[in-house]
């Protein structure tokens, strides 16, 4: 599988393994990211990709194999020291916390490096949490919800952003709205690694796409080859 | 011409203020219970023993090394909320993933070694802790001894401002959050077993301190938070342990309805806040201030 | 015969040549508490349920014996009777209060109502405050056919209402209730969807898990003819909370050898004064921390492990 020609990556995983209490998920995934480039991992449910998310940011029972960012080894270490390196994770589900108001939501994450977006840089970028920001955060549709778990991950300082389907259930308009705000993101330098079921949205903002099936990577595809591999990518993903 | 019922005013309000007293102390206490069962998920049933820790820190500290109260009133919390976060450290963090009934059980089992152990070398007699502040105040209507007004008012500026760390500070942003989603907030960078180490000090320090406060009011026995502690269980119920401020209202309330109880039917003062507990799990079961989790 | 027969053979051989080798009173106390930890470890070992305020069905039932043989000069058939009917009444008010509540609020409410009961026995007259009741006299049972003033005809009425006991635990386990019981237990919003109403299982398990308490109660009463504040004491609560952790929570024997385990303890250690509660309290966190299956349980998971699954 050929990489483009890159320096030094900035997070490299090598032969990963992750399980969650006696199920094997994960079995060596393979793949690595260079400095601001917006790479995604694509595949069926149950292939393995949040479960990678995850693994990066130490937060599976157990995992072997190695991770290192900037060049660290992070396998080994607590999901705080990871995130202290300079990795932030938007998981999923979200997880807005009902007992904080929006900005106490996204004043939570410590700033862990300079050069974070500041609250008001935040708040430009989505002007609905600035309005509600003393409500209840779970309180918020769907789609405020989602820009306060992107929007609060921006402070820290952290240069690479783990985003898992950040458009899972939203509206059109909104998809496209956090696909603007993912393109913003890039053009700051955020490295950003995007876990998509969404192909269409995937393929509109990433420069490569990973492959990832039974918890493993199967295949790599750059932008540049997508409309070529199309065939093949529908294959992968039973679409 | 002021009588109610027969009862003369300086009774009433004598026990009402005794109630107000109690109610302090529930306060202080089921407060502490709420926020280490938050970040916890342990019932602390070792508060009670570190209260009385907490009395005996200030008595210890005042026959051996003359540590004046005001003093004692800081130093005890620390010694005790340090003694809670070498208990945590050593013991509770080993049992967080198993069932809740691990950590009753086990603090359950401290709470005997801890008292057993008071007791073989003091004792289980009271020994008496002079009032740091002499005299009182006639209101016309009663006499007010300045210590008891004292301690009513400081018990409930420590659980207003226990409220107010943990609603409206960062500190408490992060515990309210560590609460709901432990492992997403160690994500974010966050070191959440020392956030959950520190709370159990603190809530350890806070049954201390009022220990150190029941001392001048109570005798200093190595038994004097047994009981106590039952009752507190009482009130954790009766309130539920989801809201810090629901904590501290129904702490107080009971008090006072304790002491209206001592004035108007003098046996049921006992049992009267198990009855409440009855008549709330009949009408709202989870709590005056619960959510069912 | 199967190696569990075998051993039930031993143990009811064992039980009665026991009171030839060893001090009557002393067995039946023990054989009064394991009946109580067995009764105790039904609801906690098979219906998830802990209790924290067992004593207050004990304690209880031990003063209506008490009251029913001495006050009124009623046969003990009848005092035991009292003593069944009593743990159960109290049983069912404070169970349906209960289980209104899960978890671990469930045993601070149980905890919080034998703290009332205890409150309240110590201003009831008939309880006869810290006094207690003393001298409660053995008359003889079965309209007077069988006198059991020597403890050594007692040892034998006590097996029989231990064995009766434990009979009914071991036939409840089994019958089908039990097993609704455990599913209960293992995923309550499973049973619930497939028909099952939980609660009303739940109470009637700590209806029948009060019910033996006090027929342990009442018996104990019997045997050391009195009652009193301690036997109603949340001491006791926590002590067959002991018994049955030490012993192993749900296995059917671990009570058993728990409460042997406890009551022997206790009589060595009398002379410790309160060392003995630092001692009980000990136990607690090192079993806690290491044990969590009681002696029957890790020497029944180290059987297990000796030899190959089959």
């Amino acid at each position: 599988m050929s990489v483009p020609v890159m320096v030094e990556p900035l997070l490299k995983v090598a032969g990963l393994n992750a399980w969650y209490g006696e199920s094997h998920i994960l079995h060596g995934i393979d793949f690595e990211i260079g400095k601001g480039e917006l790479v995604t991992l694509l595949g069926r449910n149950g292939a393995g990709k949040t479960t990678t998310l995850r693994s990066i940011m130490g937060i599976v029972g157990r995992r072997s194999g190695s991770v290192t960012f900037e060049g660290r080894e992070t396998v080994g270490h607590p999901s705080n020291q990871i995130a202290r390196l300079g990795i932030a994770y938007c998981p999923e589900e979200r997880g807005i916390f009902s007992s904080l108001n929006v900005e106490e939501n996204l004043l939570l994450p410590p700033v862990v490096k300079p050069g974070g977006l500041s609250l008001e840089e935040i708040y430009r970028l989505f002007p609905n949490l600035e309005e509600r920001k003393r409500s209840q955060g779970t309180k918020l549709s769907g789609g405020e919800q989602q820009m306060l778990a992107i929007g609060r991950i921006l402070r820290t300082g952290a240069s690479l952003l783990l985003l898992d389907e950040p458009t899972e259930g939203l509206a059109p308009v909104i998809v496209q709205r956090i696909g603007e705000i993912i393109r913003q993101l890039k053009e700051r330098g955020f490295t950003i690694l995007l876990v998509e079921q969404n192909f269409h949205f995937a393929a509109t903002v990433a420069d490569r796409h990973y492959v990832v099936e039974d918890g493993r990577v199967i295949d790599m595809v750059t932008a540049a080859d997508v409309k070529q591999s199309l065939g093949k990518l529908q294959a992968y993903l039973g679409v | 011409m002021f009588e109610l019922l027969g009862i003369s005013p300086p009774a009433l309000f004598g026990q009402l203020l005794l109630g107000l007293i109690n109610g302090a102390f529930y306060a202080m206490l089921s407060l502490g219970l709420a926020v280490i069962f938050g970040m916890l998920n342990v019932i602390n049933f070792t508060h009670g023993a570190q209260y009385m820790m907490g009395a005996f820190a200030a008595w210890l500290l005042l026959g051996m090394l003359d540590v004046p109260f005001w003093a004692a009133l800081v130093l005890a919390p620390i010694i005790v909320g340090l003694i809670g976060v070498v208990l945590e450290r050593l013991l509770l963090k080993r049992i967080y993933h198993l069932d809740h009934l691990y950590g009753f059980l086990l603090t359950f089992g401290l709470a005997l070694v801890i008292e057993g152990m008071f007791q073989w070398k003091w004792g289980s007699s009271g020994a008496p802790y002079p009032s740091p502040i002499a005299g009182g105040w006639n209101l016309g209507f009663m006499y007010l001894p300045k210590y008891r007004g004292f301690v009513v008012v400081a018990a409930l500026a420590i659980c207003l401002i226990t409220w107010y760390a943990i609603e409206r500070t960062r500190l408490g942003a992060y515990l309210r959050a560590a609460t709901e989603n432990p492992t997403l907030v160690r994500a974010f960078g966050i070191n959440v077993p020392r956030l959950i180490t520190i709370t159990y000090g603190v809530g350890v320090g806070l049954a201390a301190m009022a220990g150190v406060l029941a001392a001048p009011i109570q005798q200093v026995s190595a038994l004097m938070g047994t009981n106590l502690v039952l009752v507190v269980f009482a009130v954790v119920v009766i309130g539920g342990m989801g809201s810090i401020m629901g904590s501290i209202v129904t702490g107080f309330s009971l008090g006072l309805i304790e002491g209206l109880t001592k004035v108007f039917y003098p046996p049921a003062s006992n049992t009267v806040i198990f009855v409440v507990m009855a008549l709330v799990l009949l009408v709202k079961p989870a709590g005056l201030f619960g959510q069912t989790k | 015969m199967s190696t569990r027969n075998i051993a039930l053979f031993v143990a009811l051989v064992l039980a009665l040549v026991a009171p030839f080798v060893a001090y009557p009173v002393f067995l039946m106390t023990a054989l009064c508490f394991a009946l109580f930890a067995g009764a105790f470890n039904l609801l906690l070992g098979y219906a998830g349920l802990m209790s924290f305020g067992h004593a207050m069905f004990f304690g209880m039932a031990a003063y209506f014996f008490g009251h029913v043989v001495k006050a009124w000069g009623l046969p003990p058939e009848l005092g035991l009777l009292a003593g069944v009917l009593g743990g159960a009444a109290l049983g069912l008010v404070t169970g349906a209060l209960a289980i209104r509540r899960q978890g671990i609020y469930f045993a601070m409410i149980t905890l919080a109502f034998a703290q009332m009961i205890y409150f309240l026995c110590v201003q009831m007259p008939f309880t006869h405050g810290e006094d207690g009741l003393q001298g409660i006299p053995r008359r003889a049972l079965l309209g007077g056919l069988l006198p059991i003033t020597s403890d050594f005809t007692l040892y034998y009425v006590v097996l029989a209402i231990f064995l009766f006991g434990y009979g009914c635990i071991y036939r409840f386990i089994h019958s089908p209730f039990g097993q609704v019981l455990k599913a209960i237990r293992e995923n309550e919003p499973r049973a619930v969807s497939l028909g099952y109403e939980a609660d009303r299982y739940k109470l009637l398990a700590f209806v029948l898990s009060a019910a033996l308490s006090g027929l342990a109660g009442a018996t104990k009463a019997m045997v050391l003819q009195f009652a009193t504040l301690t036997d109603v004491s949340a001491g006791l609560s926590g002590e067959v909370v002991l018994m049955a952790l030490v012993g192993g929570l749900g296995t059917l024997s671990g009570p058993i050898v728990g409460a042997f385990i406890i009551i022997t303890m206790q009589n060595y250690l009398a002379g410790f004064g309160e060392f003995v509660l630092v001692i009980q309290g000990a136990i607690f966190v090192v079993i806690v921390m290491a044990f969590r299956k009681g002696l029957v349980g890790e020497i029944a998971a180290w059987w297990k492990a000796r030899r190959p699954k089959g």
